[in-house]
């Protein structure tokens, strides 16, 4: 059985349900429970037609659920067995899904969850897997949500811009238990980059690529972290980084920027460079100048100072970072790498030990105790 | 079966044999260091006696309730804290003995010159969620 398969057909017939007449919330039960039963049953009995055979299986159950509600409040039954002719599926069906799971209404981690199940098909179990919360914790997360979403028309037009921030959410989660997130929020962009033409999921997909592309090479079979200056560049993957760039190309030459097409080009350009010697700075900072026009955020910023630093010198990277708000997360880790390449490896290993009691994360910890420990072992000899 | 719960502190605990700090340790006792706790972890998967392993940031902040329609009270962080927490694992063992075994084997991860740090764990039982049925 094809579990890829069966979960891209997920969003299409939610979509096929809700045109018959099922309102977004059942409709998303009953193909989740179909989803169960193809599990269940495909194994042993694999189909001609499984999208043919999960819309049936999907309008039973929807039916079920319906007639138990009805007989369970004494009122008659309002929905016909049969469905009426009417309109079928559609492509828009599926990019509908993607707006109602984005809503504004809705939390980041409440879009994110439901995203996840309605669009990409995965169970509450997978879910909450991924984001190490108990099945029950992410069920009832899930559940909340359609109800916030209960009152939205299905037929509405969304802001592509709450979308986005949803799969960048899912697609920064990395992996972990059996779902891979990060390829998952590839997949799901991809599918919309089709459905719209959109420049700035263009360049969302064209940024996950590029990062997705330099994931072998990011931590050591240790699993420690390796920073993208030291990584092993022949362990990037020269077939996405080559799909990420033309996305990206594309993309700019339709000559409507926003944040993500330029966080792709900062990758792009990191990309392209063969080693960390050859890697374009200049334009690198260029890229961080127009990205902080465009969003004003702190931490572009930060990683400005840092491009700063390799372009013009460490002094230079050492102005641009004090202008900025110590408090900003993994300031002080910048702060920490600037004061080295500026010569100065005492300073730079006490904020690197600082920066180690700041970290958000274990590998983060770990990475920045090894640059305290390996700059105060060659102090000491 | 029970559980316990193997507490690892910042401060509180009293001062390990091997007590250096960890960014005073070279690169390569740092590596050994995470293999260890990395080996470990996966060997009482392995045994069926692992539940959980987490770590928290130094930096914890004080809270309490401040009466209807007014924001809770936050205090700290306190640099003078005598029990600070770093971390914990869970774990589900046959006796307390096993337990104990356990956490001297967690004790003796290496630190500085690539000798176990001896370091002070706290072993906790949890309390049982239900009693025995038979009683």
């Amino acid at each position: 059985m094809n579990e890829s398969l069966l979960r891209e057909l997920v969003p299409v017939v939610i979509g096929v349900l809700v045109r018959r007449g099922a309102d977004f919330a059942a409709a998303e039960d009953a193909v989740q429970d179909a989803l169960v039963e193809a599990v269940r049953v495909w194994p042993d009995d694999p189909l001609r037609d499984p999208k043919g055979w999960l819309i049936t299986v999907a309008w039973r159950k929807f039916l079920d659920a319906a007639r138990a509600e009805t007989s369970r409040r004494h009122r008659e039954l309002r929905v016909e067995s049969e469905p009426a002719p009417g309109p079928g599926e559609s492509a828009d069906d599926t990019l509908r899904l993607y707006f109602l799971c984005a809503h504004p209404s809705l939390t980041p981690a409440s879009a994110v969850a439901l995203t996840l199940r309605a669009v990409g098909g995965l169970t509450s179990r997978q879910i909450a897997q991924a984001y190490l919360v108990p099945e029950a914790t992410m069920a009832q997360r899930i559940s909340r949500a359609k109800r916030t979403v209960s009152g939205v028309r299905f037929d509405q037009p969304g802001d592509v811009a709450t979308v986005l921030r949803v799969l960048y959410l899912v697609f920064n989660e990395g992996y972990s238990g059996d779902v891979d997130l990060a390829a998952e929020a590839i997949r799901l962009t991809r599918q919309l980059a089709v459905m719209t033409k959109h420049e700035e999921v263009a360049g969302l997909l064209a940024l996950m690529l590029l990062h997705h592309a330099r994931r072998p090479a990011r931590t050591a079979p240790d699993g420690r972290l390796v920073p993208l200056a030291e990584q092993d560049r022949g362990l990037w993957n020269t077939r996405l980084i080559a799909e990420g760039v033309d996305v990206l190309q594309a993309a700019l030459a339709r000559d409507r920027l926003g944040e993500f097409q330029a966080q792709a080009a900062i990758a792009a350009l990191h990309a392209d460079a063969r080693t960390a010697e050859e890697t374009d700075w200049v334009q690198i900072v260029e890229w961080y100048d127009e990205l902080v026009r465009l969003t004003g955020n702190p931490v572009a910023r930060l990683n400005r100072a840092v491009a700063v630093g390799a372009a013009d010198g460490a002094r230079a990277g050492l102005a641009a970072l004090a202008e900025l708000d110590p408090a900003l997360p993994r300031y002080t880790a910048v702060a920490a790498y600037l004061h080295e390449r500026d010569g100065d490896p005492v300073t730079a290993a006490r904020r690197y030990a600082e920066a180690a009691r700041q970290a958000p994360s274990l590998p983060e910890r770990d990475h920045l105790t090894r640059q305290a420990a390996r700059l105060n072992a060659q102090l000491r000899s | 079966m029970a559980k316990y719960l193997l507490l690892k502190h910042y401060r509180g605990a009293p001062a390990a044999v091997n007590d250096v700090p960890m960014d005073q340790w070279t690169p390569e006792e740092l590596s050994a260091h995470v293999q260890y706790m990395r080996d470990f972890a996966a060997r009482l998967e392995g045994t069926g006696e692992f539940v959980d392993g987490q770590a928290l940031s130094p930096e914890g902040t004080f809270v309490r309730y401040d009466g209807e329609g007014r924001p809770p009270v936050t205090d700290g962080p306190f640099a003078e804290t005598k029990d600070l927490i770093a971390g914990w694992m869970v774990i589900d063992t046959e006796t307390y003995e096993r337990a104990l075994e356990l956490a001297g084997e967690l004790s003796a991860a290496p630190g500085a010159g690539g000798k176990p740090i001896h370091e002070w764990l706290e072993v906790r039982p949890f309390m049982a969620e239900h009693p025995p049925v038979i009683e």
